[in-house]
C-alpha cells in the first residue's frame, strides 16, 4: 500500500496523522523477499506507523487518572515526563509508556492510590516489532479498576539485546503466570520474579516462539493435485 | 491417582508392577495400578514422610491434560501447583499467518465449550480497531447475545456435569450432558456445527438464522425451566454433595483481587462484578437480568452461581428471540463483509449457487469484491484494542494489535481458565486430597483455553 493509495476514495484505510511511531517500513506488495518481485508492485512502499502521543486534553474520565498518576508519582519523588514517556489516546482506550525502571512504582501507585485503585490487572502480552530498532520488544498490561469502572493499559518497550523488565508480581500476583508466559515466547526476563520458567514450552525448548523471526513451520499439503504451501510460505500482502 | 513419579519419561507402560529406582530428589516410584501395596509399604520404610504425587496429564478427574503436582503428608496436601502447556497448539502464532476473518476459525478452538464468547470478543476488538463498533447491525448483536447465553448454559452444564463425575456422581453428569445436547442441537441448526462454529465474524455473522430456529429455541427455553429444577432436586439440598462442596476450595475477595480471579469465583465472595453489566458490549444494557453472588467463596456458592447463571440466561434467551427484527447481520460496507451466501449443499455448508452464479454472471464488481475478500482479506488500520467480555468462566479480554495489513501483527488471549487456575494453590494446600478434585472442578478450567 503505497501513500498515493491512501487518498483514494477510502479503499484502503489511512493511517492516522503522520507522527506516530515508525515500526516498520515495507516494500513490495505480496511479501516477495527473494530475487525480484516481477509483479509490478516492487517500488511501493509502506511506512508502518502506530498512533503516536496524544496531548492533553484527554477526553472524560483519562485526564483525571492522568492528573492522579502525575500527581501521585510526584508525592513518591518521581518527575512524571521520566516515567511517562508519552500517553496515547486511540480508540476509546488510553495507553501510557512507561520506562521500564519504573514500572513497579507505577504499578504500586496505580493499584494503592485511593483516587486510581486498579485493583485487578489482566495480565502481560508481549508484541514483538523487529522493524523497530532498540524498542523492539514491548510488554503490554491491561489494569481494570473495579471500583471505578476503568480500564486503562501500560506498555513498557526494551531492547532485544537487553530484554530486562522489572517483574510486578510482588504487586499483582496474578501476573505469576502471564510472566512466564511472556518470557516463554518473547523471551523478556521479568527480573524478581520468583520463578522464572518456560509455561507452555517444555523446559529444554529454544528460541522463542512468538517472536516473527521464529518461523511457523508447517508441510505443504496437497490438495486436489495442487501443492499448497505451508501457511508461512504462503502469498501475503506486506 | 495412577501414577507417582518425578519425570513422565520414566513411565513403562508394559510394567505391571511397580518400579522403584533411585534418583537425585529421592525414590521414584512409577505406578501403573493395583501395586499400591507395594507402593505403601515401600514409602512406610522411607524416613521421608512426604510424597510427592503426580496426579494427570492424563487422569480422569483433572479436567484434561492438566497436570496437578501435588506434596502430600498422609491425606493432607502440603504443597500443589499446576503443570500445564499439555494442550499448547499456538493458535496465536497461527493468526497471524492468516487473514482477520479467517481468525475466529481458530480462536473458536481456543476454550472449546465456550466457542462464542471467544469469537464474539475476538471480532468485538477488530471492530474496534477498524472503527465499525457502531455500525455492527442490530439484529447480529442480538443473535451474538443469544448466541452466548446458550453457550453459558451449555459451558456451565458441563461444569456441574464434570463436576458431578468427579465426586462419583454420574447421575449429575448424566443430567448435565444430556441438557447440553439439547444447547449443542440448537448450535448445530444455527451454524451448521455443533463446536468450533466460526458463526461470529468481523462485522456480524457468517449468515442469519435459518427457518425454524427461532421456533425451536423458543421449545428448548421451555424444556430447560423444566429440566433445570431437577438440579436443585438432585444437588442442592443432597446433604453428601454438600458435605463434599461446602469450605472446599475457599478463596476470599482479596485473593481473589490478588490472583486476578473472575467469573463464578469472583462472585462467590459477594462482589456483583459482571463485564455485562459493568462495561456492557453488544447491548447487554438494554437487557433485564441479575447477577447472582454468594458469600460463600467455596465451591457450593460456585455450584449455586451456576446454577442461577442459567436461569438468568434462559431469561436473556427470551428477551433476544422477542427482540429479533429481521434485517441484515453484517456491516454494510462491502470492503469488509465476506459476501459469501452460504447454503447447505450435498457436500456439507458453503457457498450457495444461486450467489455464485449472480456474482459470476451478472456483476464483475462483486466478483472482484468476493475474490480481493477471500484471498487477500480487508485492512485493518494499525492500532491497539483491547476487548472483554463475560465469557461463562469470567473475564475473557483479547489484545489486539493491528500493523495496518491483511493478517493480525498479534493476537492475545486473556484466558479466564488460565487466570482463574493460578488459584488452584491458593484454595488447596492444608486441605485434603480428594478436596483438591472438588477445588478443580468449582475452577471449571478447560484446558484448550489455557494452553491455547
Amino acid at each position: 500500500m503505497s501513500e498515493a493509495q491512501d487518498n483514494g476514495n477510502g479503499a484502503v484505510p489511512s493511517p492516522r496523522g503522520g507522527t506516530g511511531e515508525v515500526i516498520d517500513v515495507r516494500r513490495g506488495m505480496f511479501g516477495a523477499k527473494e530475487g525480484g518481485d516481477t509483479s509490478g508492485y516492487g517500488g511501493l512502499v509502506r511506512t508502518v506507523r502506530l498512533p503516536g502521543a496524544s496531548g492533553r486534553p484527554y477526553g472524560g474520565w483519562f485526564d483525571e487518572v492522568a492528573d492522579e498518576l502525575e500527581g501521585a508519582l510526584e508525592e513518591q519523588g518521581l518527575v512524571p515526563e521520566e516515567v511517562i514517556e508519552k500517553t496515547v489516546v486511540d480508540r476509546g482506550e488510553i495507553t501510557f509508556h512507561i520506562a521500564r525502571d519504573h514500572l513497579p512504582v507505577v504499578a504500586r501507585v496505580l493499584r494503592d492510590d485511593p483516587a486510581l485503585r486498579f485493583e485487578m490487572c489482566t495480565g502481560v502480552s508481549g508484541v514483538h516489532f523487529p522493524g523497530e530498532s532498540g524498542r523492539e520488544l514491548h510488554a503490554v498490561y491491561h489494569l481494570r479498576s473495579i471500583t471505578h469502572n476503568r480500564l486503562i493499559r501500560l506498555e513498557v518497550s526494551v531492547p532485544d539485546g537487553d530484554p530486562h523488565i522489572p517483574s510486578i508480581v510482588s504487586v499483582y500476583p496474578a501476573n505469576d503466570w502471564h510472566e512466564r508466559e511472556a518470557y516463554d515466547f518473547f523471551g523478556i526476563v521479568f527480573d524478581g520474579h520468583p520463578a522464572l520458567t518456560r509455561i507452555m514450552m517444555p523446559d529444554d525448548w529454544q528460541g522463542f516462539p512468538q517472536r516473527k523471526d521464529y518461523p511457523l513451520g508447517g508441510i505443504p499439503v496437497e490438495y486436489k493435485g495442487a501443492q499448497i504451501p505451508a501457511p508461512d510460505q504462503r502469498r501475503s500482502y506486506s | 491417582m495412577s501414577t507417582s513419579h518425578a519425570s513422565p519419561h520414566a513411565t513403562d507402560p508394559t510394567a505391571s508392577q511397580a518400579s522403584a529406582r533411585e534418583t537425585t530428589e529421592g525414590t521414584v516410584y512409577t505406578v501403573t495400578g493395583g501395586d499400591w501395596d507395594e507402593v505403601a509399604t515401600a514409602a512406610a520404610r522411607g524416613d521421608d514422610e512426604k510424597i510427592i504425587v503426580n496426579m494427570g496429564p492424563q487422569h480422569p478427574s483433572t479436567h484434561g491434560v492438566l497436570r496437578l503436582i501435588l506434596e502430600i503428608d498422609g491425606e493432607t496436601v502440603t504443597e500443589a501447583r499446576c503443570g500445564i502447556g499439555y494442550l499448547h497448539t499456538g493458535i496465536e502464532k497461527n493468526l497471524e499467518y492468516r487473514t482477520w476473518t479467517q481468525g475466529t476459525t481458530f480462536v473458536t478452538r481456543m476454550d472449546y465449550l465456550t466457542p462464542f464468547f471467544n469469537e464474539t470478543a475476538y471480532c468485538l476488538a477488530v471492530e474496534r480497531l477498524l472503527g465499525i463498533e457502531d455500525q455492527v447491525p442490530d439484529r447480529a448483536s442480538v443473535i451474538r447475545v443469544m448466541m452466548m447465553e446458550l453457550n453459558r448454559i451449555s459451558s456451565h452444564l458441563v461444569a456441574i456435569a464434570t463436576g458431578g463425575m468427579e465426586l462419583g456422581a454420574t447421575t449429575v453428569m448424566i443430567y448435565g450432558f444430556r441438557d447440553r445436547e439439547l444447547v449443542l442441537d440448537l448450535f448445530e441448526l444455527i451454524t451448521g456445527l455443533r463446536m468450533n462454529h466460526a458463526y461470529i465474524r468481523p462485522g456480524g455473522l457468517a449468515q442469519d438464522l435459518p427457518a425454524g430456529a427461532v421456533d425451536q429455541v423458543r421449545e428448548f427455553v421451555k424444556k430447560m425451566r423444566k429440566n433445570l429444577p431437577e438440579y436443585d432436586k438432585l444437588c442442592t439440598g443432597n446433604p453428601v454433595f454438600k458435605a463434599r462442596l461446602q469450605d472446599v476450595g475457599y478463596l476470599d475477595l482479596s485473593g481473589c483481587m490478588a490472583l486476578g480471579a473472575t467469573g463464578p469465583i469472583l462472585r462467590s465472595t459477594g462482589l456483583p462484578h459482571d463485564l455485562r453489566k459493568a462495561q456492557p458490549y453488544c447491548g447487554y444494557e438494554t437487557y433485564d437480568f441479575d447477577v447472582p453472588t454468594d458469600t460463600t467463596c467455596d465451591s457450593y456458592g460456585r455450584f449455586l452461581i451456576r446454577l442461577e447463571e442459567m436461569r438468568q440466561s434462559l431469561r436473556i434467551v427470551e428477551q433476544c428471540l422477542d427482540r429479533l427484527e429481521p434485517g441484515p447481520v453484517m456491516v454494510g460496507d462491502k470492503k469488509i463483509a465476506w459476501p459469501a451466501q452460504l447454503a447447505l449443499g450435498p457436500d456439507g455448508l458453503g457457498n450457495s449457487l444461486d450467489h455464485i452464479r449472480n456474482i459470476m454472471g451478472t456483476s464483475m464488481e462483486a466478483l472482484i469484491h468476493h475474490f480481493k475478500l477471500v484471498t487477500e482479506g480487508f485492512r485493518v488500520p494499525p492500532g491497539q484494542a483491547y476487548a472483554a467480555v463475560e465469557s461463562a468462566k469470567g473475564e475473557l479480554g483479547v489484545h489486539v494489535v493491528s500493523d495496518g495489513g491483511t493478517r493480525p501483527f498479534r493476537v492475545h488471549f486473556r484466558d479466564p481458565s488460565f487466570t482463574n487456575l493460578q488459584s488452584m494453590a491458593a484454595m488447596c494446600e492444608g486441605g485434603q486430597v480428594a478436596d483438591v478434585i472438588v477445588a478443580v472442578a468449582s475452577i471449571d478450567p478447560v484446558m484448550g483455553g489455557v494452553d491455547r
